[in-house]
């Protein structure tokens, strides 16, 4: 039966039909998919891990146990990961091993634009690309099997343009995998100096062998044609060389690392003019010249965001055919949602003036007109380390009119450790735990805070207050996201403490499921002075009328109540209002 | 040969669930199909764009500039935008509102109201103001189903064959009201 899947589906399916019984990742666009399609398959352990090392290492243990398991993550993920897979190269696997990495050229989700096959060079991880959601659940189960026979975990890349396509995909049967015996095998799995010296000798001779063996696998490819130019492409930017040169030579990357030397040498002698088309990072281009290959590649191809047919054509051909875009229209960024609690809380941090170091999730979107109080956003969990980090260079003092916020997922991520050491090293800061009961950007997955795991069965809650006291912070409140006074009178109070605070704002996501809002925010005209107050406070379902006077879309309203309490005048009033 | 669908609006506004009938479309009436879409940040009240495309074999799943059939536009502004994607006399269905982007909103900007009359004859424009019939049809929020009516109108597939795939598509309990706004757009 063909179905349309999602690059992301494909994955999961592919990964369901060879076997996996133990799946762990933390969520991550555009990865995150993946991880809610497989909890669906009751024959998968499933689950969501605080983050991706943790999940890494979930399965990795399961894979030492001897069934196969994958973890997923977007590229940045793979960071927080790095750690044990780059070990669990050396270790090698027991069950079959499958790091899914999902890039993201272009940056539609992410703080950067990395590369993960640079990445897997430096693990010395083998990475198998997929052009399409048929090929990305073929490669998976191919991906198990390579992973078994040449004892290696196996990062499969993806990119935001594969894993949010759909294409048609032939479903299949799961084969159950038998389970390899445990084996003790302190030699291979005790990675101290002595036996990972060896086991580098290992890693160095199975790359050899996997590069000589895929010459010759059909995972890569050459599909001849006018032997006048020659393309190296793989994933998704085959796709656009096929598109826009049906008539080149291409070589077809499957496996990206190691590269199939013999076979790239082939091609590269039979066409004429080789061409490396290759997103991001040239990771190919730059192995192809080592071989002492002429080939063209950045000189003509951008390093920067998404490929395209178009773009192909231009560089290639010069060819540019289409009308242009119309100039000057207005931006559209993307900003938080009428009722998003965040708007509350950074509207009082607004008007007491604070510096604020920012984090990973929705909350980022307080960098955007006109709300623009985050100053800094670097990675998952940073914040509260950041500000730290800025108190031990400039001194306490410097620091009561600063704070961080972070997410409550975020905050279980990589944000715990960093609370850690600001109890541990004596910090005076302010940590803002922005609780909104979800992991929210990437669309609303539990976590280890929510009561729920990723099947949806009841889960111990951690409750953060007594987490935080339990690290050592005395000062630990809890006030509603939307109580504005009670908020502004404890940032007030906890930034000029001489001691370290935490201040959990809590108020669920204003597109949770099951939020219920009963308010209303209706403008009265004949009060309302355009002074456009109420404006200020960022929220789209916000605009003026032509008269000037405040005008509230009631479609997007959910009642939240801040554009009033920004009104001097009385001329919006919260009323109750029957849930359509 | 394939035909090339791009839809575009403002996230939250269903380009996704659109996108997905004319994927089941396409499905059903035995072609290749390639769709693609936008997760994650740009879901927020942001600028997007969802690609179908169909036919005998498709490669990429995006939708490039100069080669839109027909160009679904559920805002005006975001049917500017993207125009340039539309093959020459292609087809333009505006639901022909204003959104106004936070930009607007916050001063640093003005909203162009003219903004598709430079475009009048290049392509065959459509302009419905969906949300109002959406209304009378008696839920909103349908206004996107309204707008594919239309957009049906200009496309070669039977009606049976629309009404069941939004059958499967829509959540169950819209099934009616999802029916009955397309048939609107539809001009039924």
């Amino acid at each position: 039966m063909k179905k349309l899947l999602l690059g992301n589906e494909a994955i999961a399916r592919g990964a369901y039909e060879a076997g996996v019984k133990v799946s762990a990742a933390y969520p991550g666009t555009p990865s995150t998919e993946i991880s809610e399609t497989i909890a669906k398959y009751p024959e998968v352990y499933a689950e969501w891990s605080p983050n991706e090392k943790v999940a890494a290492e979930v399965a990795i243990g399961a894979s030492i146990s001897g069934v196969r398991s994958m973890c997923c993550m977007k590229h940045v993920g793979l960071n927080v990961a790095a750690d044990p897979l780059f070990t669990c190269a050396y270790t090698g696997v027991g069950g079959g091993l499958v790091a899914v990495v999902a890039d993201d050229p272009g940056l539609y989700s992410s703080q950067n634009e990395q590369d993960t096959r640079m990445i897997a060079r430096a693990a010395m991880i083998p990475v198998l690309e997929p052009s399409d959601s048929a090929e990305a659940k073929a490669f998976v189960k191919r991906a198990f099997e390579l992973s078994e026979k040449y004892d290696t975990p196996i990062i499969l890349r993806s990119t935001t343009r594969l894993s949010h396509s759909q294409g048609a995909v032939e479903l299949e049967d799961r084969v159950e995998v038998p389970d390899k015996p445990y084996e003790k095998r302190i030699d291979k799995y005790v990675m101290m100096p002595g036996m990972a010296k060896k086991r580098h000798l290992y890693v160095e001779d199975r790359l050899n062998r996997m590069a000589a063996d895929m010459a010759t696998d059909p995972l890569n490819r050459i599909e001849y044609a006018d032997k006048k130019i020659g393309f190296i492409a793989s994933g998704i930017a085959y796709q656009y060389v096929k598109e826009a040169m049906p008539e080149a030579s291409v070589l077809k990357l499957g496996v990206l690392n190691p590269l199939p030397k013999a076979l790239i040498e082939e091609f590269a002698k039979n066409v004429e003019t080789l061409y490396v088309f290759e997103e991001l990072e040239p990771v190919v281009e730059e192995q192809v010249r080592a071989m002492g290959i002429k080939v063209i590649g950045k000189e003509i191809f951008t390093r920067q965001g998404e490929y395209s047919a178009n773009l192909l054509r231009k560089a290639v051909l010069g060819v540019e055919d289409y009308e242009a875009p119309t100039a000057g229209l207005p931006a559209r960024p993307p900003v938080l949602c009428p009722g998003c609690p965040h708007r509350s809380v950074f509207s009082v941090m607004k008007r007491l003036k604070l510096h604020v170091i920012g984090d990973i999730g929705c909350y980022t979107l307080g960098a955007v007109a006109p709300i623009s109080v985050i100053e800094t956003t670097i990675c998952m969990g940073s914040s509260i380390s950041t500000l730290h980090g800025v108190e031990k260079a400039k001194g306490k003092d410097y620091i009561k009119n600063w704070v961080c916020v972070i997410g409550d997922s975020t905050f279980l991520h990589t944000g715990v450790n960093s609370l850690i050491n600001s109890a541990y090293n004596r910090s005076s800061g302010t940590v803002v735990i922005l609780d909104n009961r979800t992991t929210g950007m990437t669309g609303h997955q539990e976590h280890a805070a929510t009561g729920k795991n990723l099947k949806g069965e009841p889960a111990p809650a951690i409750d953060l207050e007594t987490l935080c006291r339990a690290i050592g912070v005395t000062r630990v409140r809890t006030v509603s996201a939307f109580d504005r006074d009670a908020l502004t009178a404890a940032l007030k109070e906890e930034t000029q403490a001489d001691e370290l605070s935490v201040i959990i704002c809590r108020a669920p996501c204003a597109l949770l499921k099951g939020n219920v809002f009963p308010n209303k925010v209706f403008v009265d005209a004949a009060k309302c002075a355009k002074c456009g107050a109420c404006i200020t406070c960022g929220c789209p379902a916000l605009s003026k009328n032509a008269d000037k006077t405040a005008k509230i879309d009631p479609e997007m309203c959910n009642g939240c109540g801040l554009c009033a309490s920004f009104c001097k005048f009385g001329a919006m009033e919260k009323r109750e209002v029957l849930k359509k | 040969m394939s035909t090339n669908i791009m839809i575009v609006g403002v996230g939250g506004q269903g380009t996704l669930l659109t996108s997905r009938i004319l994927g089941g479309i396409a499905i059903e009436k035995g072609y290749d199909v390639k769709l693609s879409e936008v997760h994650g940040m740009a879901q927020r009240g942001g600028s997007v764009v969802t690609f179908v495309r169909y036919g005998e074999c498709v490669r990429e799943p995006i939708v490039e500039e100069g080669q839109a059939d027909v160009l679904i536009a559920f805002e005006r502004l975001e049917a500017a935008r993207y125009h340039h994607f539309l093959k020459k006399g292609g087809v333009m269905i505006v639901n022909d509102v204003v959104i106004e982007p936070i930009t607007v909103i916050s001063g640093q900007t003005t909203y162009p109201t003219d903004v598709l009359d430079p475009l009048e004859g290049k392509y065959k424009i459509v302009k419905v103001d969906a949300n109002k019939i959406a209304e009378e049809v008696g839920n909103r929020r349908v206004f996107n189903t309204v707008v594919l009516g239309v957009a049906a109108r200009h496309m070669d597939v039977e009606k049976d064959v629309w009404l069941r795939v939004i059958e499967r598509t829509v959540p169950p309990k819209t099934v009616e009201i999802n029916q009955k706004a397309f048939l609107t757009g539809l001009g039924e």
